[in-house]
């Protein structure tokens, strides 16, 4: 009796603990979003919490009428779709390729590209690769040189391989092509897992840039992410500075920026983290 | 010798073996021809640098190329070592992962054993839920947020300390807060998505051990403390092996995200000093030579920590 008590205890204070963590995870956005609702007199004598104040739309409207946020948007979105149509398709044909237990040469084309994962060249190497095929400054810059993700590459090419042989040479005997059953029979068995790993790397795409740092430094073509850096660094400087009337538009504006540049991520979450946790836990057991 | 070659060829020149080898190379054409194009890609991206590395080894210069340059041997690291800029970068980095590894290190273990604790599945699904989230944002975007929450003016952290009557925090613009600032980004971006592994592994423990521990009269917090902490042990060996070999290396995108020019002193690490005197300023050669540097210590410090781990009964990673 004397030990449930105890148990009980501890789980109500184990529970306020994890609570409150989640709250402090959680927080930053709900302030965030609270700030880029509110009105600048609000934010700047410091009133805003977790609840607009003033509530107003001001600073949305000028996000997505300002023409240069609006480019990076564009240019995100235009880079993200792109990528991830350049990225499963190869993944797709490198997958399917050494899924096939007839390809001669197979092992060493897999030590080839294995080998990848543990040892690489480096940031600058790869730099002057992409600077020497002329590629700064071009939205292939932020494509090719991560164009396939050799571990997401082993999850579909154990995939394929789990479908029956069976299938495949029915296939074979009705005269079709390797490219014909890939994309009559594989692909259309596939799906879940393609539509899986288009939204990693969609969301890799979205969330990195590191290499727009590296290759890009025409405005014109600055990602969503170099154009938010931007914003945070001139708001640092700010804050120095005597608040003007300047600085309480770019306060909301800011906010605004950084909700929108989030709400992508936000909106695929659900699906993102089932399937995130799903793979990490297998890589796990296999590893 | 000659005779196996030979007897390999009769065995090809048999005519019925000939069609059909023919009959398969042509289906096995187009499985090459699918392969050849991600090939490029691997011999392009990732094998041609590899070999770039070589002019961490060379007087390296725009015009030269890869191939070209002259050999001089260690020149190029006996000047990245006379560099100061390069020991601040080596021990900010060095200091910064440390601090992590005390703080930020044992963070999942125990998110991890505190959501397993949680009995109703909808509860516990949600809150991993939340816990999960700060992973999936970019650097950038956590960098906005603590810039917004930790404003001196109007952040919601400094209305909550002068609410109090204290008065406010520089947590981004003095030097020793920024650490604080850093490690707690850290904290709050990983140790949800990182107690994923920790609560895999408590999933696998036999419930039966459990169950027989109850009997006994075994209460919660003793149950964790002599069946889950140590079920988790090898797991934990592990993620430290792994963490001990990346203390040289702190990602890019993280550092450049958070870091600002006033908290420089503490906030230089090596992968921006990488960019600073490799893109911005163009020292290809010295930028190369500091990056495998970088790159060989981590393996020296992987072996390592293995091999430690493995001297002191533990399962190491190979």
């Amino acid at each position: 009796m004397k030990f449930k008590m105890g148990d009980k205890i501890v789980g109500y204070i184990n529970a306020m603990l994890l609570s409150l963590f989640a709250a402090i995870c959680i927080l930053p956005f709900i302030n965030v979003l609270a700030v880029s609702l509110s009105s600048n007199r609000a934010i700047v004598s410091g009133m805003v919490t977790v609840y607009p104040i003033e509530l107003n739309y001001k600073a949305y409207i000028k996000v997505l009428t300002d023409r240069i946020i609006l480019k990076s948007i564009g240019f995100s979105a235009v880079l993200t779709i792109l990528y991830v149509a350049c990225a499963l398709i190869l993944t797709i044909m490198l997958a399917y390729g050494l899924s096939r237990k007839k390809l001669r040469g197979r092992n060493f084309i897999l030590l080839f590209v294995t080998f990848t994962m543990y040892f690489n060249g480096g940031i600058i190497p790869t730099f002057l690769v992409v600077q020497k095929l002329g590629l700064l400054d071009s939205i292939w810059s932020l494509v090719l040189p991560v164009a396939i993700n050799t571990y997401y590459m082993i999850i579909m090419k154990t995939f394929f391989s789990s479908i029956p042989e069976s299938l495949i040479e029915s296939a074979v005997l009705d005269g079709c092509n390797e490219f014909m059953i890939l994309i009559k029979i594989v692909l259309p068995l596939s799906l879940p897992v393609i539509a899986t790993m288009a939204l990693f790397y969609a969301v890799y795409r979205w969330n990195a840039f590191q290499d727009a740092v590296f290759y890009i430094s025409d405005p014109d073509k600055f990602p969503i992410q170099l154009r938010l850096r931007e914003l945070i660094l001139q708001n640092q400087i700010n804050q120095d500075i005597q608040t003007d009337s300047e600085t309480f538009v770019s306060e909301g504006i800011r906010a605004a920026s950084l909700m929108v540049a989030t709400a992508p991520i936000l909106v695929v979450y659900p699906w993102l983290q089932k399937y995130f946790v799903k793979g990490m836990t297998i890589g796990a057991v296999k590893g | 010798m000659a005779k196996e070659i030979i007897s390999f060829g009769t065995k090809f020149n048999t005519q019925s073996l000939k069609g059909y080898k023919l009959y398969f190379l042509k289906q096995d054409i187009y499985l090459y021809l699918m392969i050849a194009l991600p090939l490029a890609f691997y011999a392009i991206f990732l094998y041609m640098p590899m070999y770039g590395l070589s002019i961490a080894f060379k007087d390296y210069n725009m015009f030269s190329g890869f191939l070209g340059g002259e050999w001089i041997g260690f020149d190029v690291f006996k000047e990245v070592f006379k560099m100061q800029q390069f020991w601040y970068a080596v021990r900010n980095t060095l200091m910064l992962n440390l601090l992590s590894l005390i703080i930020a290190f044992p963070g999942p273990i125990l998110l991890a054993i505190m959501l397993n604790e949680i009995r109703n599945n909808l509860a516990k699904r949600f809150l991993q839920s939340v816990v999960y989230l700060p992973y999936f944002m970019s650097w950038m975007i956590i960098g906005g947020l603590l810039t917004q929450i930790l404003s001196e003016n109007y952040g919601i952290v400094n209305i909550a300390i002068k609410a109090l009557g204290l008065p406010s925090v520089p947590f981004l613009l003095d030097e020793k807060l920024w650490v604080g600032t850093f490690l707690g980004a850290l904290v709050w971006q990983s140790s949800g998505y990182n107690a994923i592994i920790y609560l895999a592994a408590i999933t696998g423990i036999n419930p039966e051990l459990f169950e027989a521990a109850a009997v006994d009269g075994c209460g919660r917090l003793r149950a964790i403390w002599h069946i889950t902490l140590p079920s988790l042990k090898p797991t934990i060996v592990i993620m430290l092996i792994l963490n001990i070999g990346n203390l040289m290396n702190i990602g890019f995108e993280r550092a450049f995200a958070l870091q600002n020019p006033v908290v420089a002193k503490y906030a230089d690490v090596i992968s921006t000093f990488v960019f600073r005197i490799g893109i911005e300023n163009g020292q290809y050669s010295v930028a190369t030579a500091v990056g495998l540097f970088q790159s060989t210590i981590a393996i020296v410090m992987l072996v390592l920590a293995n091999f430690i781990a493995k001297k002191t009964g533990e399962e190491g990673i190979w």
